[in-house]
């Protein structure tokens, strides 16, 4: 019998809290693991239109991104309020697209150079005049496989 | 006396905060989004050597103005109608039975005085410097979607299955080596079957 009664009974044990630093490193590989670091942050409005008939972005090493949009409050004091092209930080006339694009075609690696997509990431509210600009700049360097980066949702929205 | 079996513990109590601390600063930093959009090809910018003669008929001209309104082979039509509009013509196979063109598995009004085949078919895009992109993309979209929607039915009808679905898990990294050369052959097909023809000319400015 004593040997059953030994036992203290009242208070519960404490949970052992040793295993929660395991649990949130597991977590922070998670999320390490399936995020991309933003590589720039964005001086222009982005609203992007809606589209249906889209195809998804494969591969984040394969595409070069143009911003364009109209300068956010901030900048607008300096930049007008005319919509802007960004290339990675900075404002820039659509005449350096192109130069832009070969510098970042030459960072990547050899058999990439060949398969490069450009992610159009334009404001709806943006005119076509400025992409018109782009388009002939992308021309001019050969890079043709363009994406005009959208959100998934009726195109029709984008007319109101 | 102090003991001497041993260093003294280390206190791990405090790790699940840095933790916490690093998971905080991944979440802030990162994004999750994959982007997905309409691929398009430009045209390459020097001209073709020899100049390709298209009859009229075989080209459907898109106009958007800059008040957003559009004129479809010289008609002015809603936006919502554009898609209808596009796959008559598409899928018009006007060609005569017998003639090299013939499109056996056009279901359009065999007009003649539209397209010969899909094979031939333009679609020619126009905007005006002030469009919006919005509306521009909107145009983009409808266009690709009639498209879409033919090749959609043509793969029902070959395969069994959509020519959208095909091609997503054609494009898929995931997919195995083995399933993609099987769709590749499919996915071709379907793709010659309506060859995408979409003419970008430059803008005017007026």
């Amino acid at each position: 019998m004593s040997k059953f009664s030994k036992k203290k009974s009242g208070e519960l044990p404490p949970v052992s809290t040793a295993s929660l630093p395991d649990i949130v490193f597991m977590l922070l590989f998670f999320f390490m693991t399936v995020t991309v670091m933003k590589d720039s942050s964005l001086k222009v409005q982005n609203v992007l239109p809606n589209a249906n008939e889209i195809k998804k972005l494969e591969k984040k090493d394969r595409v070069i991104y143009i911003y364009v949009g109209k300068p956010t409050q901030e900048f607008q004091k300096v930049f007008g309020t005319e919509p802007k092209i960004q290339l990675n930080d900075k404002f820039a006339d659509p005449s350096a697209v192109g130069d832009y694009i070969l510098a970042e075609r030459a960072k990547k690696s050899q058999e990439l150079q060949n398969v490069l997509t450009t992610s159009l990431k334009v404001d709806k509210n943006a005119n076509m005049g400025l992409i018109s600009d782009i388009k002939q700049e992308l021309r001019k360097v050969n890079a043709l496989k363009v994406n005009y980066t959208t959100y998934d949702g009726d195109a029709f929205n984008n007319l109101q | 006396m102090a003991r001497r079996a041993g260093a003294p513990e280390v206190n791990a109590g405090s790790m699940a905060d840095i933790a916490f601390l690093l998971l905080i600063f991944f979440l802030v930093t990162t994004t999750i989004e994959t982007d997905a959009g309409l691929d398009r090809m430009l045209p390459p910018i020097e001209p073709p050597d020899t100049d390709v003669i298209i009859k009229q008929k075989n080209i459907f001209q898109v106009n958007i103005n800059m008040n957003g309104q559009l004129l479809a082979d010289d008609e002015l039509i809603e936006l919502k109608d554009l898609r209808a509009k596009a796959m008559a013509f598409l899928d018009n196979g006007g060609a005569a039975s017998g003639s090299p063109d013939y499109c056996s598995y056009c279901k359009g009004r065999r007009d003649l005085s539209s397209s010969d085949s899909p094979a031939k078919a333009i679609i020619s895009l126009k905007n005006d410097r002030e469009t919006k992109y919005g509306t521009y993309i909107t145009v983009q979209n409808e266009l690709v979607g009639a498209y879409n929607d033919l090749r959609n039915r043509e793969s029902e009808r070959l395969f069994g299955r959509k020519f959208t679905d095909m091609e997503a898990e054609y494009l898929n990294p995931e997919t195995a080596q083995s399933a993609k050369d099987d769709l590749k052959d499919k996915v071709k097909r379907i793709q010659d079957l309506f060859p995408q023809k979409l003419s970008e000319a430059e803008t005017t400015s007026n």
